[in-house]
């Protein structure tokens, strides 16, 4: 479903704050894969999200997602295949305006914009039933500003946004980062439901190593923009914090993971 | 008692002026609010609706075609800025400067267009007796059908009405989130520059809208109509807001506070000149009046927020 390769990107070439944030990454994701993704800071995580969104082009490799190159494509034309939750909750919606019409936006990811009505009656009742389902009491609030809602509400919305319209693929970039443990825990179960009611192509970075033993069926880690760890199947089920650690030394021959990693 | 009733004279042109610059004022309402763009093109753009429209009714032109050639020479100065800001990676604020310093050397050409003795003009004397005009101050004391409040009530009426329609629409309600967090407008896959330019194009088109109608209504166009605009179109939209902001939540409302603001403002104005004020003394006040009404707000959050903090996003 999404094929990197090579993928390399530097930030401020040629200056001193020089920085090669991927170095030369591959990965290819099956169909209906759930990848974690883990790594120190600095280690490529948000970069290789960001370049698979389109936040910036990657100076030199392929992104293909479906079938489809979007390498070239800009954000919001690639928008069409991609569902993204951000780490900060101000970003993944328009604050300003009411839960309803932001939903009403999502519906129409990857449409084109025309002049009908932004957002019609039986629309209305489709977004009450589904926001039913996150529990949190939105259902009774369609017309309240989303500025109004909490952190966490505002992270499930997001991320019910981000499946209104089935994507090809979910980025979730530390979604839960900004979130006190209870309610990322609940922004988590709601994460998990989603992706597997509709079967969904994800990629999660998370800073919390327990989470991303729990969830998916594969688990990466970066290092100095390199994947350095690819872990999958029974091997993964198996895993636990401590082989991890143990695996990511051999892998790099650095002991750092234990405070970077540890320390988020 | 002889102040009061000479301000109450004036009152109707008050309202006149109020109405023009109101229309004026939405425009600059669609850029600095929904937008969150500062867009300086409208003094320039004012100027050209005006010259525009002065141009095309004394070759002869039909009034109403005029106003909607003043119209679309607005609505191209906003596509330049628009394409100066997202295809060439200016600011906004000096895209919206260099378009407006460039309209000031055309608008002078523009207004000696049909003129074999003249390359340039500063001012286009348009007369209401000579020339077929849709409204002029002559008569905003009239209770005839001549009255220029006839014509302006209902076209800021349905200026109102169709931009409600079309903020409503799902192209507006693009508009609105690309305004409202831009990163998240891209992930719903919204090309928030084409989102942008079109929103300049529809500002600028409604300030030469105005400025058109203000040409006929003062009975000509002149090269510094439109200096200072922007600060008496912000003046509009924030008066509208601290005053009406509590009572009208409706998005046609708000656009309706920013045409009453206009008129509060030019109500103001006819009274400050009453006590003795010289004309030229409006711009230092309109800067201060606007320069208070921006602090006030910015004061009260910092005030308020050494006491508690706002927001939760984090905490939540």
């Amino acid at each position: 479903m999404l094929d990197i390769k090579g993928v390399s990107k530097t930030f401020n070439p040629g200056t001193i704050n020089e920085k090669a944030a991927l170095r030369s990454v591959s990965l290819h994701l099956e169909d209906g894969d759930f990848v974690t993704v883990i790594g120190g800071n600095g280690a490529g995580k948000s970069t290789l999200l960001n370049t698979v969104a389109g936040t910036y082009f990657p100076d030199a490799g392929t992104i293909t997602i479906g079938g489809v190159d979007v390498t070239r494509l800009p954000e919001h034309k690639r928008a069409k295949y991609i569902g993204r939750v951000f780490q900060d909750p101000m970003t993944g919606t328009a604050a300003t305006m009411q839960i309803e019409e932001n939903l009403a936006l999502a519906r129409r990811r990857g449409a084109s914009r025309t002049l009908r009505p932004g957002i019609t009656r039986a629309e209305r009742g489709e977004y009450r039933e589904l926001l039913k389902t996150l529990d949190l009491g939105l259902e009774d609030r369609l017309t309240a500003k989303v500025g109004l809602l909490s952190g966490g509400q505002r992270q499930a919305l997001t991320l019910l946004m981000a499946s209104l319209v089935k994507p090809k693929l979910l980025l979730l970039d530390e979604h839960t980062a900004a979130l006190d443990p209870k309610t990322a825990a609940k922004v988590l179960d709601a994460t998990e439901k989603i992706v597997q009611r509709d079967h969904l192509t994800t990629l999660m970075i998370t800073h919390n190593m327990r989470d991303a033993i729990v969830h998916g069926n594969r688990l990466i880690m970066m290092y100095e923009g390199r994947i350095a760890l690819d872990i999958s199947g029974e091997e993964k089920k198996k895993l636990t914090v401590e082989d991890l650690l143990a695996k990511f030394g051999q892998a790099t021959g650095s002991d750092e993971a234990d405070d970077k990693l540890l320390l988020g | 008692m002889d102040l009061l009733l000479s301000f109450f004279n004036s009152l109707p042109n008050a309202v006149g002026q109020g109405l023009i610059w109101g229309i004026m004022a939405i425009g600059v309402y669609i850029t600095y609010r929904i937008l969150d763009v500062a867009d300086l093109t409208v003094d320039g753009s004012l100027t050209t609706g005006g010259a525009v429209c002065a141009v095309c009714i004394t070759m002869g032109w039909n009034p109403w075609l005029s106003l909607l050639a003043a119209v679309l020479a607005g609505m191209l100065a906003g596509l330049v800025t628009g394409l100066l800001h997202t295809a060439c990676g200016i600011p906004a604020i000096l895209a919206g400067i260099l378009t407006q310093l460039a309209l000031y050397s055309l608008n002078l050409r523009i207004m000696a267009i049909g003129d074999p003795n003249a390359a340039t003009k500063a001012t286009l004397a348009l007369s209401v007796d000579n020339d077929q005009l849709l409204l002029s101050s002559r008569y905003i004391r009239y209770t005839t059908l001549e009255n220029p409040l006839v014509l302006l009530i209902p076209v800021t009426l349905l200026v109102i009405a169709l931009l409600y329609w079309f903020f409503g629409t799902e192209l507006g309600s693009a508009l609105r989130a690309t305004g409202a967090n831009q990163a998240m407008a891209r992930a719903q896959g919204i090309n928030t520059s084409f989102g942008k330019v079109l929103g300049l194009v529809v500002s600028n088109g409604l300030v030469a809208l105005s400025g058109a109608l203000l040409a006929q209504y003062q009975g000509s166009a002149t090269n510094d109509m439109g200096r200072g605009a922007i600060v008496i179109g912000l003046a509009a939209v924030i008066i509208g807001e601290v005053l009406l902001s509590r009572v009208f939540r409706n998005f046609a409302l708000k656009l309706l506070s920013a045409v009453i603001g206009a008129i509060i403002y030019y109500a103001v104005i006819t009274l400050v000149l009453r006590l003795g004020l010289e004309s030229t003394d409006l711009k230092l006040l309109t800067a201060l009046v606007v320069a208070i009404f921006l602090a006030i707000p910015y004061w009260k959050g910092r005030y308020f927020s050494k006491h508690f903090r706002r927001g939760g996003a984090s905490h939540a």
